[in-house]
């Protein structure tokens, strides 16, 4: 078999091997010994053609069932330009490394500065990073970094109402150090911060919630900033930045730190990932926060160019006094996110948040009229909305109704939460993406199910 | 060729996408949604407004002015630049993967879960361990996942005293923060005249409250650890567990498994070591591979093959839990399993035999003209030093680094590891030609032929770059981080 990626001939084998004075590859390999060298191949396929390959992934793929999506928790189905593809394609964005020589790298720095200029713009905040990995690891960097800014602060709080999955990992941050996670209740689908004081001893470093939160509602934070904010702690406010178009900011709260997920903003679906985490903070917490930074600047012959700045925040240089380990990050996501935002601009955004919000609300209205579902909580809400069910097996049909229809009507609580109490649950989420007719062969199925 | 910020082009009412209009029947037609006042965003975000060929210029424009695995050699050290193919991009963009969603009923999402669990199979295989899991999504945070695996695994058994990590000082900076951020006390090993583990300063560390041993192999002077069967030994003497750093498996793949050399966990870079894109710093991918001893700690959920497809399991009573939003990097893990289903078994050895062909030949021919203070013989990669020519005129790494960029190459990794003065850690990969590095070579060699007519020419370099070196000093003390 020849391999298209190893350019060498067997001429240049030899040639090469001379040149460096051993007789074969394999002497090459010595340092390994007798004792690790492999006397078999590895147990894996033999080698395929590209043709082949193709076919093989082509019969792969078929066992991938699409639907008309009604399914959000955390990943949405949006419209997205077909700049976006087209332009995240280019080969030397695709193919180029984290631009540590700023010379030969301007265009991705550049990008990258316009990102975090977007992310500062829409989350209201002053400086952003140039992306973490996805939603839940920027609330375990939040958690970090409130920790980190609050002496002798052990505990972080986070709403029940959180993604569920975003919990998970934040109690895996926690497992086995000196970490803890506390934990506000709700109050009828939102967190409840009546109860927020009596929480706030001296080891609470900060609290962290989101809207809309794991249901779809909004939430009101009123004054939370501020209660905080007189103990010396810090508010993270997680959120769908596409819901930053209609509801109030982070900023506009008075949060510290926002954090989230840039799916909703021109990333595809793709199983889950890559998606692209984003982090937003004030002034007075730029020196603590984590990952890559660029900055604006000028060279040798005073020309504007831009570079990774603040460095000394991180593991290539502080090693174990870093702020953070992060390294590898999701710059092409990111970078088409900002291709997004930049088709969209903000009148374009207000357009898709408040067409998903319209649509949303369509749906629900129609679907609350129906026997055996209710709206559980008459709250604000976006382009999500929790459904429930009087009966599990009323739900089952109606789900596998839908699915027959080639609708995937939407997401089980309890599959997020692994939690019985949240079986009769449903979470629909509804975008600008989906059409009229969809919305219509949705609700007529809907209606047949439960006449 | 400076490209002005696309904000700067705005115009109030120029768009480059349009919706289709909202056709709902009166009372849910209405322009913006009547959410109360209190809970409405008051100030609109400034997004530039521009039409969309502005967009694909811009965006071009940007492109062109970034240097990729596609556009010449990148011979960043540590970081196994090698071809990416364009099959795995093909693949990846197909709709029946982008388009499916995380949540998906089972039944609908057989054709993703067969790709991650093949893929595991094959990775298994590869680096001789039982499992692992694809939720990490960078090489750190596989570290971050091993080492919270490490941490569950001793909490299991009562071995609460065991919160030292060591670790090599040749080691990338990512292990150290790793085991800091999950609450490790991290404690140096030094590197014998050889540059390997100095097994004397290894032993007095090696003690009841030491929880792992992190190490590279080939380490980060592209050289095998020769002694890694006696150094595992002594780690699991002492009761500890040993964790490998996959970042250098470009170097072994097919040769050996670092299963067989007593590694109890790793985490190997799908974005290095398997082709996929490095997109510009990322989206990576970094699996973590464990032996029998750790595998009941794998992040959940699992995945497993029953008589009826592939399920998750979430039930892992001693799983660490999630460590992801969903299940990783899936499009990452997707090319990194057509470039396996590509290359087989041979492909994948040949692909490292090369690789290892290529850094010799290379170091080889460097060597003529500069110190390779380390080892005789390289593995994947090797690190020379400009400490001499620093000496003699005061020309650094970083000046032949920037004169390299002149010459259209991206440079080698500079200054790292700590452990040689003046570093410059070549990696070639196997993807290079013989040509393609005797041009750099010749390159390469132009650059230290100017060092020692023009030190001062190389001081100013690079001069044919659309800027030239940046003020990174201002840069830090006068943030300016956003338009």
């Amino acid at each position: 078999m020849i391999y298209p990626y190893i350019p060498h001939t067997d001429e240049d084998r030899r040639a090469m091997l001379k040149a460096i004075g051993v007789a074969s590859i394999d002497e090459l390999f010595s340092d390994l010994g007798a004792d690790l060298l492999l006397e078999d191949s590895v147990p894996i396929s033999h080698g395929r053609t590209e043709d082949e390959v193709q076919r093989m992934i082509d019969s792969i793929a078929q066992r991938n069932i699409r639907g008309i999506p009604f399914l959000g928790c955390g990943c949405y189905d949006h419209i997205t330009p077909a700049t976006v593809k087209a332009l995240s394609s280019l080969p030397s964005f695709v193919t180029a490394y984290t631009p540590y020589q700023a010379e030969m790298s301007q265009g991705l720095l550049q990008a990258i500065f316009e990102f975090q200029s977007m992310v500062c713009e829409i989350t209201g905040l002053d400086v952003a990073n140039a992306s973490l990995y996805d939603g839940a690891n920027a609330a375990v960097e939040a958690a970090s970094l409130m920790i980190a800014s609050k002496r002798k602060a052990t505990t972080i709080l986070v709403s029940e109402t959180i993604h569920p999955f975003v919990l998970n990992v934040l109690r895996t941050w926690a497992l086995g150090t000196a970490h803890t996670i506390g934990l506000l209740p709700q109050i009828n689908g939102t967190a409840d911060f009546d109860q927020l004081s009596e929480l706030l001893d001296d080891e609470v470093a900060g609290l962290i919630v989101q809207s809309p939160n794991r249901y779809g509602l909004l939430e009101d934070y009123t004054s939370v900033a501020e209660t905080l904010h007189q103990k010396g702690m810090l508010l993270t406010i997680s959120a769908d930045p596409l819901s930053l178009a209609i509801q109030r900011s982070p900023a506009e709260w008075g949060a510290d730190i926002a954090i989230g997920d840039t799916q909703a903003l021109g990333l595809p679906l793709a199983f889950g990932g890559p998606s692209c985490g984003y982090m937003a903070v004030t002034k007075a917490l730029m020196r603590r926060i984590p990952g890559r930074v660029v900055g604006a600047t000028v060279d040798n012959a005073g020309r504007r160019g831009y570079t990774l700045t603040l460095q000394a925040r991180e593991q290539h240089i502080k090693r174990e006094r870093a702020t953070s380990n992060i390294c590898s990050n999701q710059a092409l996501a990111a970078l088409m996110t900002t291709i997004h935002l930049s088709s969209l601009g903000w009148g374009g955004m207000v357009e898709a948040a408040s067409q998903s919000y319209a649509k949303a609300h369509y749906l629900a209205y129609h679907l609350a009229q129906l026997p055996g579902v209710t709206l559980i909580w008459d709250k604000p809400f976006w382009c999500e909305f929790p459904l429930l069910f009087n009966d599990a097996k009323r739900m089952r049909k109606f789900l596998q109704e839908l699915r027959n229809e080639g609708i995937f009507a939407g997401v089980r609580l309890s599959t997020l939460t692994r939690k019985s109490s949240d079986e009769l649950v449903l979470l629909v989420a509804v975008t600008e993406k989906r059409s009229r007719e969809e919305l219509e062969l949705y609700l007529a199925a809907a209606r047949r199910v439960l006449k | 060729m400076s490209e002005p910020l696309l904000i700067d082009l705005s115009k109030r009412g120029r768009k480059a996408y349009c919706y289709p209009p909202l056709d709902l029947p009166r009372g849910f037609d209405q322009a913006l949604p009547d959410l109360p006042e209190h809970l409405t965003r008051q100030k609109p975000a400034r997004l530039p407004e521009v039409a969309e060929l502005d967009v694909v210029r811009h965006f071009t424009r940007l492109s062109n002015l970034v240097h990729g695995v596609d556009n010449g050699m990148y011979p960043l050290g540590s970081c196994t630049m090698k071809y990416n193919p364009k099959l795995g991009e093909h693949i990846a963009a197909m709709e029946q993967f982008t388009h499916i969603h995380p949540l998906q009923d089972i039944s609908t999402v057989q054709g993703c879960l067969s790709v991650m669990y093949n893929l595991l199979e094959d990775l298994s295989s590869i680096t001789g361990m039982s499992w692992g899991s694809l939720q990490p999504c960078a090489g750190a945070h596989g570290e971050y996942t091993g080492l919270k695996m490490i941490s569950a695994y001793f909490l299991e058994k009562g071995e609460t005293q065991r919160r030292r990590v060591l670790i090599p000082v040749s080691a990338h900076g990512t292990n150290p923060a790793s085991a800091a951020v999950v609450g490790f006390d991290v404690v140096e090993v030094k590197s014998n005249k050889d540059g390997l583990v100095d097994i004397e300063d290894l032993a007095p560390k090696l003690d009841e409250t030491v929880a792992a041993l992190m190490l590279t192999n080939p380490n980060t002077l592209g050289l095998f650890e020769k002694e890694i069967l006696t150094i595992s030994e002594m780690v699991h003497d002492v009761g500890g567990l040993l964790y490998y750093d996959g970042a250098n498996l470009n170097a072994i793949m097919g040769m050996a498994t670092p299963g067989d050399m007593g590694f109890d966990v790793l985490h190997l870079n799908l974005h290095k070591t398997f082709s996929t894109p490095h997109g510009g710093g990322g989206p990576g991918s970094g699996p973590v591979m464990v032996n029998d001893r750790l595998r009941p700690f794998l992040p959940k959920p699992d995945i497993e093959l029953t008589d009826s497809g592939y399920v998750y399991r979430w039930d892992g009573e001693q799983s660490i839990g999630k460590v992801s939003m969903f299940w990783g990097n899936f499009l990452v893990a997707l090319r990194a399993y057509v470039y396996i289903l590509r290359m087989g078994s041979e492909g994948i050895k040949a692909a490292s035999q090369h690789a290892v062909l290529n850094a010799n030949y290379l170091a080889a021919k460097i060597g003529e003209r500069i110190a390779i203070p380390y080892g005789k013989r390289a593995m994947h990669e090797f690190v020379a030093s400009a400490k001499a020519l620093r000496h003699e005129n005061g020309t650094t790494a970083q000046d032949l680094a920037k004169t390299l960029i002149d010459e259209g190459y991206h440079p080698p990794t500079v200054y790292f590891p700590l452990l040689v003065e003046e570093a410059l850690m070549f990696e070639p990969t196997e993807s290079e030609s013989v040509e393609s590095l005797d041009r750099f070579v010749e390159a390469f060699f132009r650059v230290l032929d100017l060092a020692e007519r023009d030190p001062e020419y190389l001081k100013e370099a690079p001069h044919h770059t659309p800027v030239g070196r940046l003020d990174e000093v201002r840069a830090v003390k006068e943030p300016e981080l956003r338009y």
